[in-house]
């Protein structure tokens, strides 16, 4: 048994040490909104965050998450900033299939967090890792600075 | 093993996905109810209204005089499309899969404007496999070839119109007046001081008779067609509720990968799975046919993660397929030889004058094998009973796939539910004639038995799994007159075809030519002394459609060609191609590029070392420009900017219409980035992972300005359109800038000439 601390719950994992988080969360614990995308930490689906830092937890086992805090978009409206930006998604009608976005909100928070007006470059580099097949990246960048600047 | 496929109906689909079907064009009829075909009406439980669409063969006849009769008894065929609920919110069901393109939101559109209804009262889902539910042009249920606004325009209308009339009718007999004193809009049924929500009288509307003929709305009076609306779908994509295939979760669910073959059509020889059972999780290890003769294992486990480290243990000896073993560079080498002396003629002209003419060009153009790489690898969930199955799975191809997991699984369609989940993109990849991927879920559940498995395809799968985008060649050779005019345009295409092998191969696959093979260019737009011949080799790597089909070459070679042409000739590309479009027959053409043109400020100076680059191609009925801003970055086109020029009719969803443009021209300027290619060593693919399929990431995608040419046309399709443009508009750029013209994609390094 695992103990960890997901969105603010303690919860017991029954898996290998070794788990991915993303498992852990889609199988062992019924939360599907993290995403599999690759299980190669390279396309950004399953990104959640450890200790508030955008993780790629399919690469990422439960074992390096014990005694830190898991937050995973089912959770991220609790955080102002979380929810400015769901909002901000909504408005600019970022989605088309929507499986990329989880993680994509998950990466657009942590930079929000790092740096509350980001530039072009800084929306590049912070997202580079997630890849959307969709095509919505303009979007997403609009998005991005729209609930950068509300703040 | 037999398919019950409906062979006109894939026929007609076909044609129309190839773009050689007369009823896509824009001043064709709009299409009727099919004649066989009838609205039907039942009562829902709780009180309400359910219209629903029959056919023939899936209600009995008697049943179906009776339009208010209950339910038969026995497998229900799913019907529905419009419930009324008391509470007045409407459920709309699309017929196609939603996986970006819009449709779960469009689609209701359509009733929601005919019916008048809140839209903030509309829900939208997704209606399972049925033959209710089959598209009303093709006869199959089926998402794709950018068909479903087009096809059901008509359809979707009339049933909102046939819902609100009944409601009237319901309204007025229970008020005792004439039909014409009520008014029906916004949900609510008025006449003077009396009133009703649609929800108060769905269920006597339920009781009423479906009326013979509908009267559509003026379009002048739209409130919901043509405005901007937000996704149905958008909100639940940020809070991860939405749903999709791979979050299906049943009780006692086991999850299975299979371990594949490394070549195609291989066989496993033997296998060892002892340290793979040893592992905690893993249930068991069982061997399996697979898609065209090959065989697999599939590990079953209690989740994904042990499934894997299952798949990883399990030690298993191949026998390699059959056939040669296919290396990319030699394949490109015989394909080049092969098209100096194509087999098939696509279309005759005569190119007599490329003997005499002044001077003459050869291009050959290289295209590699493409994945469609949907974000979410394929999956598919089954619970299998005794005499029937539940199926959930995001499928582009929902009756033909039903039938053949049916096929599959030793039963009646009827016996199979196929539930439609939304999809995390497809492209192509989840409508497939064969139904691969589900024929080999529906064989592990069989084999399995023991409960709910799902089955799921890791990205490695994905990318090596075959169906992908054929690998052409395309050889080129212009005669030119003194003057730089083309007097003579010789071109052979040679790649693999789509169609051969499938039902739609005795229907489409004409004189020895595969039409998805050459859309985009037998249409001679440019009205050009032109010849086309083709040759369809035989390899036993799986290929399949891919976003916007032929014209993911055809339109690259076309409108590069034209720039080049044009370039010769010293005339501006714009003006050439304005010069040679047809002002009756093209004029949407014409329109979508004076459009893109005139907003792009192509023309006018741009900064150092930036330069224009244009291309306009039609793709199922819809013609988009793109006119590109370009400039060498690191030996690499950096985009700055893409105006995008379309014409696809009357546009019902604004905002999602506008996002799959930007999406296609995304999709479009991932087929030039370095690497974006699988190839193939000692006939096996070479690309694992996004690492090295690499597909467009945040710093390469360009701001993207879309403009719609005004239309009141029936609407044509908007999922495919926007990728074939882009390409041929980049390659124009950096020719302008470089004077170097790219003739394979993905372009190679520029700071390498």
């Amino acid at each position: 048994m695992t103990t960890l601390n997901v969105n603010g719950n303690l919860v017991e994992v029954d898996a290998d040490p070794s788990t991915p988080i993303l498992w852990a969360l889609r199988d062992n614990l019924d939360l599907t909104g993290t995403k599999f995308g690759c299980g190669a930490a390279l396309c950004g689906a399953c990104t959640v965050h450890l200790d508030g830092h955008a993780t790629r937890s399919c690469v990422t086992p439960i074992s390096a998450a014990v005694g830190k805090s898991i937050t995973t978009i089912e959770a991220i409206a609790e955080d102002p900033l979380g929810a400015r930006v769901q909002a901000a998604w909504v408005k600019h009608d970022v989605a088309q299939c929507g499986y990329c976005q989880s993680g994509q909100i998950m990466s657009a928070v942590a930079l929000l967090k790092a740096v509350r007006a980001p530039k072009d470059e800084d929306i590049d580099n912070a997202m580079a890792g997630n890849i959307c097949r969709c095509g919505t990246y303009q979007r997403i960048r609009a998005a991005i600075k729209d609930a950068a600047h509300v703040a | 093993m037999r398919i019950d496929f409906d062979a006109a109906g894939l026929a007609r689909f076909a044609r129309a996905a190839s773009g050689a079907d007369e009823a896509r064009q824009p001043r064709a009829r709009a299409v009727p109810f099919d004649r066989r075909s009838f609205l039907k009406v039942s009562t829902l439980a709780g009180g309400g209204l359910l219209l629903g669409f029959a056919l023939p063969g899936s209600v009995p006849a008697a049943l179906a005089e009776e339009a208010a009769a209950p339910m038969p008894k026995g497998p229900l065929q799913p019907n529905a499309f419009i419930r009324i609920n008391p509470d007045n919110t409407v459920e709309i069901l699309s017929n196609r899969l939603e996986f970006g393109q819009g449709t779960q939101t469009a689609l209701p559109m359509l009733i929601a404007e005919e019916l008048d209804v809140d839209w903030a009262n509309v829900r939208g889902l997704l209606a399972p496999a049925g033959d209710a539910y089959k598209d009303p042009v093709f006869g199959i249920q089926i998402t794709g070839g950018s068909t479903a606004l087009h096809n059901s325009w008509e359809q979707y209308r009339r049933m909102g119109a046939a819902a609100r009339m009944m409601l009237i009718s319901a309204a007025a007999t229970q008020w005792g007046i004439a039909p014409e004193e009520v008014k029906a809009a916004n949900g609510k049924l008025t006449a003077g001081t009396r009133s009703a929500t649609y929800g108060d009288m769905a269920e006597a509307a339920a009781a009423m008779p479906v009326p013979d003929q509908v009267v559509l709305k003026d379009p002048k009076r739209y409130r919901i067609i043509g405005k901007p609306t937000p996704r149905i779908d958008g909100a639940a994509s940020t809070d991860g509720s939405k749903k999709f295939g791979m979050d299906v979760k049943l009780p006692r669910m086991r999850v299975a990968v299979v371990k594949r073959p490394p070549t195609f059509g291989g066989k496993v020889a033997r296998f060892d799975a002892t340290d793979a059972k040893n592992i905690k999780g893993v249930f068991d290890v069982i061997q399996v046919p697979l898609d065209r003769g090959a065989s697999g294992l599939a590990i079953i486990a209690d989740g994904y993660y042990p499934a894997i480290r299952g798949r990883q243990a399990v030690k298993v000896e191949w026998i390699d397929g059959p056939g040669p073993k296919l290396s990319t560079p030699a394949l490109f080498a015989q394909y080049r030889e092969t098209a100096k002396n194509p087999a098939h003629v696509a279309l005759p002209g005569d190119v007599s004058k490329l003997t005499t003419a002044a001077s003459t060009l050869l291009a050959e153009y290289e295209f590699p094998y493409l994945a469609h790489a949907p974000m979410e690898p394929l999956n598919a969930t089954f619970d299998l009973r005794s005499d029937s199955c539940t199926v959930w799975a995001g499928s582009q191809f929902q009756t033909v796939d039903q039938a053949a997991i049916a096929a599959t699984l030793g039963m009646r369609p009827d016996r199979v539910t196929l539930n439609t989940m939304p999809a995390g993109g497809g492209f192509g990849r989840r409508a497939v004639p064969t139904s691969d991927y589900l024929r080999e879920a529906a064989t592990i559940a069989k084999l399995y038995a023991k409960g709910p498995i799902k089955i799921i395809w890791s990205r490695e799968d994905d990318l090596q799994g075959g169906y992908y985008r054929p690998m052409h060649v395309h050889r080129a050779e212009l005669g030119f007159d003194d003057a730089g005019n083309v007097v003579a345009w010789k071109h052979a295409i040679v790649g693999q075809s789509i169609i051969a092998g499938t039902p739609f191969a005795p229907m489409m696959i004409k004189d020895g030519v595969d039409s998805t093979m050459t859309e985009g260019v037998v249409e001679n737009i440019y009205d050009m002394p032109m010849q086309v011949a083709v040759t369809h080799p035989e390899l036993a790597v799986p290929v399949l459609w891919w976003r916007s089909v032929g014209n993911t070459h055809t339109a690259f070679v076309m409108e590069t060609l034209i720039d080049e042409a044009a370039h010769a000739a010293k005339v501006d590309p714009v003006e050439f191609r304005m010069a040679r479009l047809d002002p009756k027959k093209h004029a949407r053409h014409r329109a979508a590029l004076k459009l893109a043109v005139d907003k792009s400020g192509y023309g006018k100076p741009l900064p150092e070392g930036h330069a224009f680059g244009v291309a306009v191609h039609e793709a199922f009925g819809t013609v988009v420009a793109h006119v590109v801003e370009v400039s060498i970055e690191n030996g690499r086109p950096k985009i700055h900017k893409v105006t995008a020029g379309v014409h696809a009719n009357r546009i019902v969803n604004p905002m999602t219409a506008e996002t799959q443009i930007q999406g296609g021209a995304v999709f479009g300027l991932g087929m030039t980035l370095p690497g974006f290619a699988i190839t193939l060593k000692d006939g096996r693919v070479e690309q694992t992972q996004f690492s090295d399929y690499p597909p467009p990431r945040m710093p390469d995608a360009p701001p993207i300005d879309v403009f719609f040419v005004k239309s009141d046309e029936p609407p044509t399709g908007l999922g495919e359109p926007g990728v074939p443009p882009m390409a041929p508009a980049i390659a124009n750029a950096v020719f302008a800038l470089t004077g170097k013209r790219l003739r394979r994609l993905p372009f190679d390094d520029l700071s390498a000439t």
